[in-house]
Formats: C-alpha cells, sequence, structure tokens
C-alpha cells in the first residue's frame, strides 16, 4: 500500500444539531422570513444541508426597527464593561463549540476542516476576546475624550470565511456600542446561524444583533435602509462600488473591503523552502478564495525555474478531496457560478498564451473542484494578471531588479496586500515601504491577527478593520452626517454639524483613516 | 578569519562532482555560505502543519510496523555490560514475544568495545551487510563530544568496522564547525570515510552525527548537512541522544530538505537519522509524515530512515497491541529490554 494515501480519516458530522430549516434571527428569536426560502448545499457533493429564510425588504425593516429599538433603549445606555462581558461570554462560547462550528463551517463552505479548525474558528474567538477588551476603554482609543457608537449597522459578508468575517464585523460594533443588522452570504449562511445560536445562549439583549439569510437584493435592501447608520461590507469591487454610490450622501458611514491582486515577491535570496510555502499557503490556501490571496507570483528572473519546479513537486503532495477529512489540504470550490468563473477565466489564461500547470488530483464526481493550478509565462498585460480569479490558480511573472518588482507589484487596481521574500531585513523594510497595499507579509502570508489592522487602497476598498483602526470605523469620531458632501454647501454644513456637536469642532474626515 | 586557499582537502568525490576538483577550504566555504537561509519560523511552521496529519486505521498499522523497521535500538551507557547488550539484541531480534509477526529493529547501536558482543549475540541474525536480519551500528570517533585527536578518531573507527560493525555513527568536531574552519570537519569525514573501509574494500555504512542542539542556528544546520554529505556521509544524523535538544522536528524535516535538494541536484538518496527524544508512537508518526511529504516514501526504508531511540520500541508495541486486542495494556505487557 502507499503510506500517502492516508486512510480517511474524517472528522464526524454527529457533533451537529442542525434544524431542517432555520428562520431569521430577528429581536432573539428564529422567524419565518417573507421571501421564498432556499436550501443551503454542501459544495463537496451538492447534497442539501437545511433550509435558509429568505429576508424580503419588510424582514430587513423589522430587523433595522429591532436593532433600533435595541440600540435606543439597551445597548446605548449599557456601560462598557458590561458590553465587554457580553463579548468575552460569546468568545467563551465559540471556543466550547468550537468543534461544531468548524464541521459547520466546512460542510457549508467546502473548506478542508484543518483550516476551519485550526484557523477560522480560533481566529473568530480571538476576535471576539480582543475586541471585548477594548469595549470599556473606548475613551482611550485615541478617537478623543468620549467617542460615541454610531447606531445600527449593516454589515453584508462573503462566503470565504463566513464566520471568520462575521467576526471580524460584529466584535468592533458591538464593543464600540452599535447594533447590528448581518447578512451572511447566500452560499454560508449555516455558521451565522449557528452563531446565533450561541448569542441566545449567552443572552445578548434582544435585537443587539439580527442576522437576516436572502441573496443580493436583501443585502441591498439592507445597506439601502434610511435608518442604519453604518454600512461594513466584505466582497467584490463591483458590488462594493454600487454600495458606494448608493449611499453617498446619505450620512452613512461605510467601509468597504473588496478584491485584491495581490503580488507576493520572490527574491533570489528568499529562504528558498520557506518561500515555497509562503507561495502555496498564499494562493491555495481556502481554495485561493482570499481576497488578499497572493495571485500575483513575481519571481526573480535568475531564479525562475527552481522555484517553478519546486513548486510543482509540493503541489504533487496537496490533496484534494471531502473537506471534512482530517488530512485534506484543499477542499471543494464554494459553488458552481465561481467554479464557472475560475474556469472561464483560466481558459482565457490558455488562449492569451500562458503556459497552463496542474496538479494531478483526482476530481469527485459530485460537487465542485478545481485542482490546484498554476500560470507561468505570464504577462502584465494578460487578464488573469490583472483580474481576481478568486480560486487556486496562480500566476507567475518575473522580474530583474527590486525597482521593476516594485512597479510590478503596485500596476494593478487592487491594493490589498503583498508579500515580500528575501533574507535580507533592509530589503524587505524598503521594498515594503513602496508598495501600495495595505498589508505587507514579509517571510510568511495570510497570516491575521485581531490587533492589526487589515485594509486595502484604490479598488480594495477604503477603511480598516481590526486593530484599533477597526474600532474607529464603527465609532462617531469627529465625522457627522451633514459634514458630507450632500446637497448643503460646505459652510452651512460645517455649521450645522458645529451647532449639533458643541463639543468638537472639526472637518469632514471621511475617508481620513485611508 | 584568514582562509587558507592553498590547503588542498581530500578528495570527495560529491565535492568534486559539485564544486570542482579545485576544491579547496575556500571553495568549501564559498560553497556553504552561498547556501539559502532558512526562516526559523516558516519552517517550524511547516513542521507543526505536517504534525496535524491524522493517521488512523490501515494508514496506522502500516506506520507502527515501519516504525519498528526503522529503529536503531541503542543504548549508549558508561553502565553498559556484555550481558546488557546481550539483552538488547535479543530484544531486537524478538521485539514482542507474545505476537511473532512482529517485524525486528533496523540495527542495534552501541559504543564500539561492544560491538563484539552484539555481533556474538546476533548470530545467524547479524546482517553483515546482507540484505536481511540485523545491523551492528557503532558509535565512533570520540562519542559523544567528539573532542579527540584524528588518530585516535581513526582507530576507534577501524577498531570498531575490524570487530564487525556494519555502520559507523561519527560525530563531527563542531568546535572546529562553529569557528568557521569547514575544511577540516570535511577533512575529518573523509578520513572516518574511509577508515570504513574493510579489508575487502567494501566500507561501513557513514552516519555523520551534526549534534545539531550544539549548532544552535537552522543555517548552521543546513551548512553542516551539506558539508556531511560533500565529505562522503551516506546518512546525516541529528543528534547523539546526549545534549539537549536533541531530535525535533524542524531540524528533521530541514535535513530531509537538504537531503531533497541533493537528491534533486545528482539523483543520489542520502539517509537521515533522527535521533534522541523520540518516544512515542504519536511522534515518530509525525515523523514518517514528514519523510513521505518531503522526500517521498521511498525513503521509508531502513537504508535511507532510521529513528535512534531506545523507549519508542515499547511505546509502539504498546500501540501495535492496541490494535490488535482491542484494549490498551501496560508497561508491564512489554520486556524492558
Amino acid at each position: 500500500m502507499s503510506f500517502l494515501e492516508y486512510a480517511p480519516a474524517p472528522e464526524s458530522k454527529s457533533i451537529l444539531h442542525l434544524k431542517k430549516k432555520y428562520g431569521l434571527f430577528i429581536n432573539g428569536e428564529f422567524v419565518d422570513g417573507h421571501g421564498t426560502p432556499f436550501t443551503t448545499i454542501s459544495p463537496a457533493d451538492e447534497s442539501p444541508i437545511a433550509g435558509i429564510a429568505y429576508a424580503n425588504e419588510a424582514d430587513v425593516d423589522t430587523a433595522v426597527a429591532a436593532a433600533r429599538r435595541a440600540y435606543e433603549k439597551t445597548w446605548s445606555r449599557m456601560s462598557g464593561a458590561d458590553r465587554g462581558k457580553y463579548l468575552f461570554r460569546i468568545a467563551r462560547l465559540v471556543q466550547e463549540r468550537a468543534r461544531e462550528l468548524s464541521v459547520a463551517e466546512s460542510l457549508d463552505n467546502g473548506k478542508p476542516i484543518k483550516e476551519s479548525r485550526d484557523v477560522d474558528v480560533p481566529l473568530v474567538a480571538a476576535w471576539f476576546f480582543y475586541y471585548a477588551g477594548w469595549a470599556d476603554k473606548l475613551d482611550h482609543a485615541g478617537y478623543g475624550p468620549a467617542p460615541r457608537a454610531l447606531g445600527v449597522a449593516a454589515q453584508v459578508i462573503p462566503w470565504n470565511f463566513p464566520l471568520l468575517m462575521l467576526a471580524w464585523k460584529i466584535a468592533p460594533a458591538l464593543a464600540a456600542g452599535n447594533t447590528v443588522v448581518l447578512k451572511p452570504a447566500e452560499t454560508t449562511p449555516l455558521s451565522a446561524l449557528i452563531f446565533a445560536e450561541i448569542l441566545q445562549q449567552a443572552d445578548l439583549p434582544a435585537g443587539v444583533v439580527n442576522i437576516i439569510t436572502g441573496a443580493g437584493d436583501t443585502g441591498a435592501a439592507l445597506v439601502n435602509h434610511p435608518d442604519v447608520n453604518k454600512v461594513a461590507f466584505t466582497g467584490s469591487t463591483a458590488v462594493g462600488r454600487a454600495i458606494a454610490k448608493s449611499t453617498a450622501g446619505t450620512g452613512k458611514k461605510i467601509t468597504l473591503e473588496l478584491g485584491g491582486k495581490a503580488a507576493n515577491i520572490v527574491f533570489d535570496d528568499a529562504p528558498m523552502d520557506q518561500a515555497i510555502e509562503g507561495i502555496v499557503n498564499g494562493i491555495f490556501f481556502n481554495q485561493g478564495h482570499v481576497c488578499c490571496a497572493g495571485s500575483r507570483l513575481l519571481v526573480q528572473e535568475n531564479v525562475h525555474d527552481e522555484v517553478i519546479d519546486r513548486l510543482k513537486q509540493r503541489l504533487s503532495t496537496l490533496r484534494m478531496g471531502d473537506p471534512l477529512d482530517k488530512n485534506t489540504d484543499i477542499g471543494a470550490i464554494n459553488s458552481k457560478a465561481q467554479l464557472d468563473r475560475i474556469r472561464a477565466l483560466s481558459k482565457v489564461g490558455e488562449e492569451e498564451g500562458a503556459q497552463r500547470w496542474s496538479a494531478d488530483c483526482e476530481i469527485p464526481a459530485k460537487g465542485f473542484w478545481f485542482a490546484p493550478t498554476i500560470f507561468t509565462n505570464v504577462e502584465t498585460s494578460h487578464r488573469i494578471a490583472r483580474e481576481e480569479i478568486f480560486g487556486p490558480v496562480l500566476s507567475v511573472l518575473t522580474f530583474r531588479t527590486p525597482a521593476e518588482a516594485i512597479a510590478k507589484a503596485n500596476n494593478t487596481p487592487y491594493g490589498l496586500s503583498a508579500g515580500i521574500w528575501s533574507d535580507k531585513g533592509s530589503r524587505i523594510l524598503g521594498v515594503a515601504d513602496r508598495l501600495k497595499a495595505g498589508v505587507v507579509w514579509a517571510n510568511t502570508f495570510n497570516r491575521f491577527d485581531p490587533a492589526s489592522p487589515f485594509g486595502g487602497y484604490k479598488e480594495s476598498g477604503y477603511g480598516r478593520e481590526g486593530g484599533r483602526h477597526g474600532l474607529g470605523a464603527y465609532l462617531d469620531t469627529g465625522w457627522h452626517p451633514s459634514l458630507t458632501a450632500a446637497a448643503t454647501p460646505l459652510s452651512d454644513a460645517l455649521e450645522a454639524g458645529s451647532a449639533k456637536k458643541p463639543r468638537r469642532a472639526s472637518v469632514a474626515k471621511k475617508g481620513a483613516s485611508k | 578569519m584568514t582562509i587558507e586557499t592553498s590547503v588542498v582537502l581530500a578528495p570527495a568525490s560529491r565535492a568534486i562532482q559539485l564544486i570542482g576538483s579545485d576544491l579547496t577550504e575556500k571553495s568549501l566555504k564559498l560553497h556553504l555560505d552561498g547556501l539559502t537561509g532558512v526562516d526559523a519560523v516558516g519552517l517550524q511552521a511547516r513542521a507543526a502543519d505536517l504534525a496535524t496529519r491524522s493517521i488512523k486505521t490501515t494508514s496506522k498499522v502500516w506506520a507502527l510496523d515501519t516504525i519498528i523497521k526503522l529503529i536503531d535500538l541503542t543504548t549508549l551507557e558508561g553502565s553498559d555490560t556484555p550481558g546488557k547488550v546481550r539483552s538488547l539484541v535479543a530484544k531486537a531480534m524478538n521485539p514482542d514475544p507474545s505476537d511473532p509477526t512482529t517485524p525486528r529493529v533496523a540495527a542495534v547501536c552501541v559504543y564500539g568495545d561492544m560491538v563484539g558482543d552484539a555481533v556474538a549475540a546476533l548470530g545467524s541474525a547479524h546482517a553483515a551487510g546482507g540484505s536481511t536480519g540485523i545491523n551492528v551500528a557503532a558509535v565512533a570517533t570520540a562519542f559523544p563530544s567528539g573532542r579527540s585527536s584524528l588518530a585516535i578518531k581513526l582507530a576507534d573507527t577501524s577498531d570498531a568496522v575490524q570487530a564487525g560493525a556494519d555502520e559507523i555513527d561519527m560525530v563531527i568536531d563542531r568546535g572546529a564547525f562553529l569557528s568557521g574552519r569547514y575544511g577540516l570537519v570535511f577533512d575529518q569525514i573523509v578520513a572516518v570515510k574511509e577508515a570504513c573501509r574493510r579489508e575487502d574494500g567494501t566500507y561501513a555504512h557513514l552516519k555523520v552525527i551534526l549534534e545539531t542542539g550544539e549548532l544552535n542556528t537552522y543555517d548552521n544546520v543546513r551548512r553542516a548537512s551539506w558539508l556531511a554529505i560533500l565529505a562522503g556521509g551516506d546518512f546525516i544524523k541529528t543528534s547523539t541522544g546526549k545534549v539537549q535538544p536533541a531530535a525535533t522536528l524542524p531540524v528533521t524535516l530541514l535535513m530531509l530538505q537538504v537531503v531533497n535538494d541533493w537528491y534533486r541536484l545528482t539523483g543520489e538518496k542520502i539517509g537521515v537519522k533522527p535521533a534522541g527524544g523520540i518516544r512515542s508512537s504519536k511522534d515518530a508518526i509525525r515523523y514518517l509524515v514528514t519523510v513521505a511529504e518531503t522526500v517521498g516514501e521511498e525513503w521509508l526504508q531502513p537504508h535511507l530512515f532510521r529513528f535512534g531511540a531506545s523507549s519508542l520500541l515499547n511505546d509502539v508495541l504498546l500501540q501495535r497491541q492496541k490494535i490488535t486486542t482491542g484494549h490498551y495494556s501496560g508497561p508491564d505487557y512489554v520486556t524492558i529490554d
């Protein structure tokens, strides 16, 4: 027998206590939605998991009203220390139910259990612990003597890290004193609904967090709801742009975490074996469904062949298959639609003249799968070097000098993240300084920590999540609705603003956190 | 330090193949210093990742038997006696008296003066260079410190080989390595290799102990691994077991990566032996996974991978009994040696 064909080691689904169908979580209870319910499926074998309610405009209205009521009556009146207690409690419950959450996440999303178990869920708990600590220290966060909550936050999150993105959104919002209406992605609502059960278990006051499921129109109704004070969105640049347009002039504070086409730069003095691991982790982690994925590999030309050779050897040891098997490295693509997009862009890559190589993986008969793929001979003008593929596809380009590496890395409409691999500290710092990316990793990739701010340049969005900066996104820090570039002239706005808020005379700072 | 460019090093075919026929201390140093660095965080993260593999059912059964086949059952004490060595050999030949299907270990590893006793105790079970049977490995070259003259190290080695040792586990001169005298370390390995030569022209297998716990940095381990391979080592071995830390998964992974590099470069397969500190089956299985996923499954054979261990065997036997009988027994259900 072959040892490397490890015997199956599946994580048991028996830990899950799933309902046949889930309602909307509004005002602390599960209620029926008024849209047509849909079914969430496992992308690994297309089997149905549970029925999910669909929130229409009336449901969105109910949820926002519940959040407003909870804000006015409970949450905004509660002391920071008490809010912190709830957040600590949620964090501990997430840890207690970690295995259940991991299994649910892998089942619904298709990501390997070792990632949901070792990355997603531990980070979710870490996020709540981190922001729990901030809840009673807002006065000392550097946002003035008494920063205030914004009110109701509308949050729309993507399907690539369903529970982690929920934590990135909910933890700072609650710590800062806001209430929340959150919409998980259509294809991955499951872990958010189990999280709603955790909120019940934690006795979080009704309405502080509302979770409504549905599709794009649900999200649109939510972010465009007039009684929402803050919009936080993570997802595609196209949708982000639409949200920016529709919320412009409404006075809603907004943060957008959008797409990316990160450069992972490998210099010839890089620690080679670790760089190979970093390249693999950069683009094949979570099937490449990562907005900050290192999807453009920039390799110094003199080590190109060696890097590609080693990369292929390493990729042939990756194990693709059942997301619930503890030895699986690459899980399923999240949806048919995404698989189609990855296939289409890969085809474009071939047509453009890039050379395609895919790992020799056995593709399961059912479900959505795409073998880890690298394209060599990619030129900067190719679409696969410019457009976000959001899948396990790596485009390899070369450079000759550090200056060229920087120029090529920055030559993208995006600017979310970048990676540098070199043994030389001064080079790392020098290059990092000139990269236009929100996060720059040195000799590592795709590492996240709640204390570190995260966010992008250019079409990768604006605002920061994580750390003290992420807190600021949910606080009234001197910016005021009447100070926006709405119909009122700036001078009037300033007057109105200072009349309403005599304690601070500040100017419009929208987007200043960038 | 100044490099003595005129000092021509002992000829070692691998080094000549890679560096060229004008092999000097300078050319060797240039080569070793030109190796790319190791990122400690990344190396440890990769090792930790490999350690999460879940080896169950049939894979576990195979892994446990394979571990036994890869063990150098070791006793390296000042108090070793012929009786203790005979007892160790008996255990090596028949690890679990309650289960005759238990495989034998690869070798017994003893001090040089005990080789004769080990050979005698093995009798017809002694592999003596053959493909079946149990090898006798001897530690040599003023093990474990290596602090003696070259003449004594060579005599130590040839004594053991003449007494019938099939494998020699030598230590490198860590002091020379750390002070940058790579040429001295190189020459000593070449000379010891020559001392492994038997009268009939064959060689005892040479395992080169780097004592990674004293080299301290991963960059040093990488250089020393290259040095040992270039000088003609058949195996590179982590530790004597007398210095802490002994074998660790990241160090072993790093050495396997060097072996992989050498294989990619020349097609030649070098063995790796982690030694010291591997006590549980669970730990040992992590090493098997690391070998298989770094250099390939082919390396999971006694001529390419060994565990230097004494207490590991009994834990593997307990696990094996658990799989056979369905329940855990206890330490009194396996023999102490």
